[in-house]
């Protein structure tokens, strides 16, 4: 408890943003009919604002479709925003021309799901960490490229020898651990993991899961983690923001979320996981039907049909993003601000 | 005396069971020898990692296992006193689906894209039943009815790619139950679907337990399920049973090295309110290749405890309290 208090106060006494996100949306275009033209569109993210401080790391649940993929590919600017503004240590990175943004997403790496599809098979590990610090011209000198290469693959857990072997030569787990090391090859400030750990066993998760801390203190990294299972984003995370249908509905610190969830989805989604103790009771929220199409959210609050509080109001207007103290925010007609 | 009435009990009894895979790289002995019985009405989980063979010990039951390359090379599987194994085809396909069902982890690559719900639904009806048509498409919309789908008379006319992924799942759901089986395998019924949707999934399957009465089989990696739904547990290692307990054992009590590992290196929801953040515990190394496996316990590569003989030689599955098997020669009895 003790280390865990001595890591918030560290990140709270830093104090300054590495990333804070306004008001992103992403629309993609549904186009049809002979002359193609736009239809309609898919609205993925809908008006999603956050921050990340320095040396902290930002988890962002929920269920499929709910556009947290789709924000992460937003925010490295893979994928062209509709609009709102993202500002990387004070830089807009949306207005920025490509050859600057290149030089940006040096301080930005991605760490992807599917460690089988995210490396090439056709080269060698050591190929594959060396791409970035090529792109970047860090090393002239090629025994100092190999050098950086094996102390990478030692960080992550593998041998040096391992950079002239293939990827299918490797395990899951040890495939995500080369995208790690070439994620980190170039000594980024922030690190996005898209599902890091969903596709690996339980046993080889958590080795993965103990190397993203281990390497977070030696790097001073900062992490936006995107996972739909709960009890890793919170193992991992300091603050948890939780999306629904385009819109993050609630986000808090990780012990604030768990202890005190506001949201009626927080809560549902809370309550549906099952916990692996047999003698765990708890009050189960079962959610009715699906969730609803993003073509076309439902008016008001997206939630609002498959709520059990909802109220008038919560068909007919979209409620604001609270603040409700302690860095805890809710976007919920039934949460008032305690002023 | 005790061992008498549990046969009796037991609607499902397997004894042995191997299953081999003939390959390229040698022979993969993805079930190799494994014994266990499901007593009538019982919900039992099968637990591993991927590889560990607990898909491949429910085809077997079903005898759907690719062949070459897969092939069930010994044991015996008794279903209601009958073994499986023996049966001709044309009595195997009477037992699929009418007394023993599946259903698999991905519910769109197992409907049938060309046809209706309802249609594939009155297969199962028209096949073993032998109704017509239009009565078994009755009976298909009481099925949908019996998993909660919204407004049946409409969905009976969809295809597959109208429903979202729970609603498919229960679909499946209803396939497997429409001649009310004996037995129903679960093969990772959730793992596609998102928890809001896997919490209806669970406790729809575990309603349905009640009313039908049937036996049910679980296969998954997710101990949380586990934990909420079975009453006994079968903890699979490299095509091996390493543990056998009552739920509440497995989780209070476990015994097998490998168990336990699994059990700490789990992230729980809520610990870091009771604990702050630890460290997880991690078994180290990987699972081994079904076609290279160490020599003696399976898992002594990977095993804290590891003994000089856990080396040399296979410990036995050896019961050791009432109805608790381990395999592990920490927990063996002398002599």
């Amino acid at each position: 408890m003790l280390a865990h208090l001595q890591r918030r106060i560290r990140i709270h006494e830093m104090d300054n943003l590495l990333l804070q996100v306004t008001n992103l949306k992403e629309y993609f275009p549904i186009r049809g009919g002979i002359l193609n033209r736009t239809l309609g569109y898919v609205r993925a993210v809908d008006g999603v604002s956050f921050y990340l401080k320095r040396g902290e790391s930002l988890g962002i649940v929920g269920e499929s479709g709910c556009g947290k993929s789709t924000t992460a590919r937003a925010v490295l600017r893979l994928i062209e925003p509709t609009e709102g503004e993202i500002l990387f240590e004070g830089n807009n990175i949306l207005s920025l021309p490509k050859k600057e943004l290149r030089n940006l997403r040096r301080d930005m790496q991605i760490i992807f799901q599917d460690p089988y599809a995210s490396l090439d098979p056709r080269r060698c590990v050591g190929q594959i960490i060396a791409e970035p610090l090529n792109v970047y011209d860090v090393f002239s000198n090629k025994i100092e490229k190999q050098d950086r290469i094996a102390y990478l693959l030692d960080k992550v857990g593998l041998h040096p020898e391992d950079s002239r072997r293939y990827p299918h030569e490797f395990s899951g787990g040890q495939r995500q651990r080369i995208g790690i090391a070439r994620a980190l090859a170039i000594n980024p400030k922030l690190i996005i993991g898209d599902e890091p750990v969903s596709a690996l066993d339980v046993s080889i998760q958590a080795q993965i899961i103990n190397l993203l801390e281990d390497i977070q203190e030696d790097f001073g990294l900062s992490y936006i983690i995107i996972a739909h299972d709960l009890a890793v984003v919170e193992h991992i995370c300091d603050r948890i923001a939780v999306m629904y249908l385009g819109k993050i509905v609630e986000s808090a610190p990780d012990v604030e979320l768990y202890s005190n969830p506001k949201h009626p989805y927080t809560q549902a989604l809370l309550s549906a996981v099952p916990i692996a103790d047999p003698d765990h009771q708890n009050e189960r929220i079962i959610l009715k039907g699906d969730v609803p199409s993003p073509i076309t959210p439902p008016p008001g609050c997206h939630f609002h049909t498959r709520c059990s509080v909802r109220k008038d109001i919560c068909a007919v207007e979209v409620p604001e993003l609270l603040d409700i103290g302690g860095e805890h925010y809710v976007a919920c007609h039934l949460i008032s601000s305690p002023s | 005396m005790r061992r008498d009435t549990r046969m009796q009990d037991a609607i499902l009894d397997i004894k042995d069971l191997r299953t081999y895979f003939y390959t390229f790289d040698g022979v993969g002995r993805a079930v190799d020898g494994i014994s266990y019985r499901l007593s009538d009405g019982e919900a039992l989980g099968i637990v591993g990692e991927s590889g560990c063979g607990k898909s491949v010990s429910a085809l077997s039951i079903l005898r759907l296992i690719p062949d070459p390359p897969g092939r069930i090379v010994g044991g015996q599987i008794f279903f209601n006193g009958m073994n499986l194994l023996e049966l001709t085809n044309n009595q195997m396909r009477k037992i699929r689906g009418n007394h023993v069902s599946m259903i698999f982890q991905e519910p769109m690559t197992s409907l049938n894209p060309v046809f209706t719900v309802g249609n594939q639904i009155a297969e199962a009806f028209r096949i073993h039943q032998g109704l017509e048509r239009s009565e078994a498409i009755e009976k298909s919309i009481d099925m949908l009815r019996l998993v909660n789908i919204p407004s049946p008379e409409k969905r009976v006319d969809q295809y597959p790619h109208e429903l979202s992924g729970g609603m498919r799942q229960r679909i499946m759901i209803a396939m497997a139950l429409a001649c009310r089986p004996e037995i129903l395998i679960a093969d990772e019924p959730t793992t596609a679907l998102d928890v809001t949707i896997q919490a209806q999934i669970i406790d729809l399957m575990l309603q349905l337990k009640e009313e039908l009465g049937m036996a049910i089989i679980l296969i998954t990696h997710d101990l949380g399920i586990i934990a909420k739904t079975v009453e006994r547990v079968i903890v699979m290692y490299a095509g091996k049973i390493v543990e056998e307990a009552s739920t509440r054992t497995i989780f209070r009590e476990p015994a097998h090295p490998y168990t336990r590992g699994l059990m700490q290196a789990m992230p729980r929801l809520g610990d870091k309110i009771k604990l702050g953040r630890v460290r997880l515990a991690e078994i180290p190394g990987v699972v081994p290749s079904l076609y290279d496996l160490p020599a003696g316990c399976s898992f002594s590569t990977r095993c804290p405890s590891v003994m000089a003989v856990c080396k040399k030689e296979e410990p036995e599955l050896q019961e050791m309290d009432d109805r608790h098997f381990c395999r592990c020669w920490l927990t063996c009895k002398e002599g």
